[in-house]
């Protein structure tokens, strides 16, 4: 979809990239030519599968242990090096820790809001100023559905998805003008190990598409989003969801 | 996949200056316009640029400006005296 040719150099970083919509994406950036950071905090395995795959189909990915919930980490993640400053950032690491708000602990809500959104704050403070030197930069931020509607029994989880959406819309207006891109983008219910302890066959019938959707498609929406093709678009959120948020 | 860092540049009053001048004339400000005692409000300077200014320094000198360092910063000359001051 893009030229490798025609943009800054410079690398991607897609957090939590080992499996589900990160791996996806890092594939998929890997094939616009991005050489890609797959950061993975414990499934390594999962993310040396990533990057064997972006290596046979002709790309280039680095492995990138860390947990983005530490902000030595995430400074350690966002670091230029060898493969150049990071000017695509796909902030996609996530948790939940699901439960009704009277009985969420001040534990759960920390470590959803940590890994959500305060570590999506940290990766792209700390990449901006590259991309703004570059006059070239994409951030795209995993929100979720849960950001826009109620999910009961994910408050904090849907608290940190809209905060990233809000902090989605800000950050664009403040560098729109560098060339640098924010996005947002929200799945709805999507076939991974993050969601396969809620997903069954009756939740389809809620969805507008009748059926989940998959990591890939989630991928292409962030793929186009980091693309230079989307140059004018920035601020946006865009719902993956099969019509659930319609 | 460590960086190897830079070398920075040696921090002297001249070599901030020109940096200094240099960037600001990178964010379209007019050369002829420069001087240390030239605001930044006149020079349509705004926060962004001052950001961006900032990692200009940092990658130049190794020198980190935190919002906070640039926020009393009125004139060109104070922020060449605060890049040589925090390298020192």
């Amino acid at each position: 979809m893009s030229d490798a040719a025609t943009r800054p150099e410079g690398c991607a970083l897609v957090t939590g990239s080992s499996r589900g919509i990160g791996a996806a994406s890092a594939l998929a950036l890997a094939g616009d030519g991005w050489h890609v950071r797959v950061n993975y905090r414990s499934d390594r395995a999962g993310a040396e599968e990533v990057v064997a795959k972006i290596v046979d189909a002709g790309g280039t990915a680095s492995l990138w242990q860390g947990d983005v919930a530490d902000a030595d980490a995430v400074a350690r993640l966002v670091e230029p090096g060898d493969d150049g400053p990071v000017l695509v950032l796909v902030n996609n690491a996530g948790v939940r820790m699901d439960g009704l708000s009277p009985q969420l602990d001040d534990e759960q809500w920390q470590a959803v809001i940590d890994t959500n959104l305060t570590a999506t704050f940290r990766a792209t403070r700390a990449a901006l100023p590259k991309m703004m030197r570059a006059r070239f930069g994409r951030v795209v931020n995993l929100a979720s559905v849960a950001g826009i509607r109620a999910n009961p029994g994910q408050a904090n989880y849907s608290a940190s998805k809209a905060g990233v959406i809000g902090f989605t819309r800000t950050v664009a207006a403040e560098v729109a003008r560098r060339g640098v891109t924010v996005n947002a983008v929200a799945p709805g219910l999507i076939e991974t190990a993050f969601t396969e302890d809620v997903l069954d066959g009756e939740m389809a019938k809620a969805i507008p598409a009748r059926r989940v959707g998959t990591p890939e498609e989630v991928a292409a929406c962030i793929r186009f989003l980091a693309s230079p093709e989307a140059s004018y678009v920035t601020g946006a959120t865009l719902t993956v969801d099969g019509g659930l948020s319609a | 996949m460590g960086k190897e860092p830079k070398l920075a540049t040696q921090v002297s009053s001249d070599n901030v200056e020109k940096t200094i001048y240099d960037g600001l004339v990178e964010l379209g400000t007019e050369r002829g316009d420069l001087s240390r005692e030239a605001t930044l409000e006149s020079l349509d300077v705004d926060s962004l640029d001052l950001v961006e200014l900032a990692q200009i320094v940092e990658d130049e000198y190794g020198v980190e400006l935190k919002g906070d360092d640039v926020k009393d910063v009125k004139t060109v000359g104070e922020v060449i005296d605060l890049v040589v001051a925090k390298a020192g």
